[in-house]
């Protein structure tokens, strides 16, 4: 399989502290690929340089061989590079279904259109959108009277819309029931192997992680310590140090 | 260089009242997020208060006495204002309560008014300081230098209230996060009450010992308002270190400027602010405003939707009244009209930007003015065609704004406020005085409408063709991709900009629309008056458009429009009584607390209240 997204060797200082310290890894195509870490890892921060949120320090980012490193989220995002976010930002204003016509009207290239009827642009493609995560029942309701776990579904639709080849999502399931997590995980897990896009998520409930995730790689303290399959992670030693010399069996005390 | 060297004293003793005034409008903007525009108007208080108790108590005792009592009396009206109209409004949409400052200050003008009358008062000297020290051979006023020692004492005082007190804490507190001081216990009520009196106490103080130098009057409050804006913004919102440092600076540069460049005099401060705010956008000292920290307050969004039937039929049956009104109506009824249309469009192309597209401008008035005199101008200098010269007002203005808007967009929230300010002064300066071109305040008069169109009939249906297309091409627009991907912007930037929408460039294009549409209303204006002045240009013209849509509503398309026909139709019938401000102040706070959610917000929750679930308005 080709890779589609690798960094190299990234590098974030916030006034002398290294979030990100020299991490270096590679997406490859149809793969669900997993960043864990503790609290304070640096994941985000790592999300965030990727889908240019962030400036790296230094260090590069290359997609599909092409260098994106410090071109802004948009840009990216015409790219063919899908993003949801930790804390879901979906337009309160507007309902389920106009949230993913807003993308697929950016998508086609129609943000600066003064005729048309928003509403009515592309609404079927939004409905099929909708009912890929579920959520067509809800499609005519408001965002803002969304429940948490609905509105991660709708990132979920909003990111797939305009058919990204990779697919950047940081902790899909936080803030969701035990149940739910595992409904959206097998959601990706779906749409992964039906698009044959590349996902990379971080997450933070192992459960979710061990069952779906091709490969999984471990950040701690900034620092690349595990990239392979799961059964390498889980026996790595290191790894095995940063999870459990707490005593925590691959569960989290929750994150704030 | 002694002459320089007692400029600069001058500068740092005019500091003195700026700096106080500035300190407690930041002081009240960190902890309760309001925009006070009715500061000025505690500053006004203060001067007459304090000249008032320094007549009644003698000697330098009552001298000082009368100042530090006149802090107390403001301090207590203050609380008293934020007890009785803005502790009632505070769940209300963000920036809501401007609208009830506004009309706290109308009512304290007119109330001014009648206490101490419409004759300027001459501030006392201050005992044992009337003469002067000759300082490297040049004359400073005793008092100068006295201010010039008392004011870093203020600042001290200050700080060690904010950094080292209880009440520093919970100030500091909650200027960061006020729903979490609430959630440990404090009483936000009482907090937000005494940090308001504290603000309002700060600025009566400054009025006061401001008093030998410059004396009461009733222009005060507006003529402040706009410096002490500058102040806050140049050192940073919430920092009093930053408005001390820019109260020193800009009343320095202000006291060079009378000498050197007095044509600089008025548009200084505002080109040293823009200056500071393109190079540090949230000010000398300030941080960067985590928008949303607060989160949402009042009722959350609904989607909004074109009027289903019956609201297309009250539309047309309103415009079918409006088009027939010229066979029935008197011709001084015809003139309000006109006047509501011109004012509702000006309005509806502000709620276009700050209702739609989040982005608060306090400087509207530039672009309607703007237009007005592109076309006045044209006409006067080189006599343009009346079409032409109509043309033009759109034209210009929309490029004025495209120039203005290139500049704030790369601001939010507060700081884009200030920066349209700024810019629109910078506007209403040149015309006010660059009198070669423009004649100043003498205006520009004599700009009538070409023949066929010069009776109150044709002018009639020509404002009313022009207004009404363009209030109903804004709202097609609001519904069109491109409305919907301003609302993205405003709804979540980050998310907007994640899904390649370019933020920056729809709302340049959205604040180039919109002023368009202001310059449209402003040349449908100058040639219904036949004239035009650079009070089109005022601060005050921008608040007005400012307060309209806000008291209409600005989550309702059609906020702008009735507010500024509700405004319109009530400042006719009432400036005809004496004390019109304090009755049109009443009925503005009256409404604020009655509908916090504007008129149009309010009135559509009493109707879905009256007819539940029938009206989510079908396509």
């Amino acid at each position: 399989m080709t890779e589609i997204l690798r960094a190299d060797t990234l590098r974030k200082s916030y006034d002398g502290f290294l979030a990100v310290d020299g991490v270096s890894f590679s997406v490859r195509e149809g793969e669900l690929k997993a960043l864990i870490g503790p609290n304070g890892a640096g994941k985000s921060t790592c999300f965030n340089m990727l889908t240019g949120q962030l400036k790296p320090s230094s260090g590069e980012v290359f997609l599909r061989g092409a260098r994106i490193t410090g071109k802004r989220p948009r840009e990216i995002w015409r790219l063919g590079v899908g993003r949801t976010f930790q804390i879901t930002g979906t337009y309160a204003s507007m309902s389920v279904a106009e949230n993913v016509q807003m993308a697929l009207i950016s998508h086609h290239r129609r943000l600066f259109g003064f005729g048309a009827r928003a509403w009515k642009l592309y609404r079927a493609e939004a409905l099929d959108l909708l009912r890929s995560v579920a959520l067509d029942d809800q499609a005519d309701r408001p965002c803002s009277v969304l429940a948490y776990g609905d509105l991660k579904r709708l990132e979920l639709a909003i990111a797939l819309s305009h058919r990204p080849r990779l697919l950047l999502m940081d902790e899909p399931t936080a803030g969701m029931a035990p149940s739910a997590r595992i409904d959206m995980m097998q959601l990706v897990a779906d749409v992964v192997r039906d698009q044959g896009l590349s996902v990379l998520f971080t997450e933070h409930d192992m459960d979710v992680v061990f069952a779906h995730a091709h490969h999984i790689m471990v950040l701690n303290r900034g620092k690349l310590i595990a990239d392979g399959n799961a059964e390498a992670v889980r026996n790595d030693p290191r790894v095995q140090e940063v999870y459990l010399g707490g005593g925590t069996l691959f569960k989290e005390a929750r994150d704030a | 260089m002694a002459f320089l060297f007692a400029l600069f004293l001058t500068g740092l003793a005019n500091a003195a009242a700026l700096f106080l005034v500035a300190s407690g409008l930041s002081l009240i903007f960190g902890v309760t997020r309001i925009v006070n525009f009715a500061h000025g108007s505690f500053y006004m208080l203060g001067a007459f208060i304090g000249v008032t108790l320094m007549e009644l108590l003698p000697g330098a005792v009552g001298f000082w006495g009368a100042i530090l009592l006149t802090g107390l009396a403001v301090g207590l009206i203050g609380a008293l204002v934020e007890i009785v109209v803005l502790r009632r409004i505070y769940r209300a949409p963000e920036l809501f309560q401007l609208v009830a400052t506004f009309g706290v200050i109308l009512v304290i003008q007119d109330l001014a008014l009648m206490i101490w009358g419409a004759e300027d008062r001459l501030g006392p000297r201050a005992p044992g300081l009337r003469g002067v020290w000759r300082i490297f051979g040049e004359p400073v006023p005793k008092f100068d230098i006295v201010l010039i020692a008392i004011t870093p004492v203020i600042l001290l005082a200050l700080w060690y209230l904010i950094t080292r007190t209880r009440l520093g804490i919970l100030v500091r507190a909650a200027t960061q996060d006020r729903e979490m001081v609430g959630a440990l216990g404090v009483n936000q009520a009482w907090l937000f009450t005494g940090v308001f009196a504290l603000g309002s106490a700060l600025a009566g103080w400054g009025g006061a010992l401001q008093l030998p130098k410059g004396g009461a009057n009733l222009l005060m409050d507006f003529n402040i308002i706009g410096a002490v804006f500058v102040v806050v913004v140049i050192g940073g919102m919430g920092s009093l270190p930053g408005a001390f440092i820019a109260a020193v600076l800009i009343s320095v540069l202000n006291a060079f400027g009378v000498a050197f460049l007095p044509e600089s005099t008025l548009v200084l401060m505002f080109v040293v602010m823009a200056a500071v705010l393109i190079l540090r956008p949230y000010g000398l000292l300030g941080r960067e405003e985590t928008a949303g920290e607060h989160g949402q307050v009042g009722a959350p969004e609904t989607p909004i939707r074109p009027y289903g039937p019956r609201g297309v039929a009250l539309t047309v049956a309103l415009l079918v009244l409006l088009a027939a009104l010229p066979a029935f109506a008197e011709p001084f009824l015809l003139t309000l009209v006109v006047d509501i249309t011109v004012f509702a469009l000006f309005a509806a192309s502000l709620h276009f930007i700050l209702g739609t597209g989040g982005m608060v401008s306090f400087g509207h008035a530039a672009f309607f003015g703007g237009g007005a005199y592109a076309a006045a101008l044209l006409v006067y200098h080189s006599e343009t065609p009346m079409e032409l010269a109509f043309l033009c007002a759109p034209l210009a203005a929309g490029v004025l704004a495209l120039g203005i808007g290139w500049f704030c967009i790369r601001l939010s929230g507060v700081y884009f406020a200030m920066l349209t300010l700024a810019f629109s002064q910078l506007v209403w300066s040149l015309a006010f005085q660059w009198r070669s071109v423009t004649r100043g305040d003498d205006g520009l008069i004599n700009i009538w409408p070409a023949d066929w169109l010069n009776a109150p009939m044709p002018y009639y249906y020509l404002t009313l063709a022009l207004g009404v297309g363009g209030i109903l091409t804004l709202r097609h627009i609001i519904h069109a991709p491109f409305g919907y991907a301003l609302r993205a912007g405003r709804d979540s930037p980050r998310q907007a900009e994640a899904m390649g929408i370019n933020v920056g460039r729809v709302q340049l294009v959205a604040f180039a629309l919109a002023g368009a549409m202001a310059g449209l209303a402003g040349g449908l204006f100058v040639f219904s008056k036949g004239s035009v002045f650079p009070t089109e240009l005022e601060i005050t013209k921008s608040f007005d458009a400012l307060i309209v849509v806000f008291l209409g509503g600005v989550k309702t398309l059609a906020g702008g429009v009735v507010g500024a026909s509700f405004m319109t139709s009530v400042e006719h019938w009432l400036t005809r009584l004496e004390y019109w401000r304090l009755v049109l102040g009443l009925v503005i706070i009256a409404v604020v607390i009655l509908m916090p959610e504007g008129i149009v917000g309010t009135l559509k929750r009493l109707a879905g209240r009256l007819r539940p679930s029938t009206e989510e308005a079908p396509r």
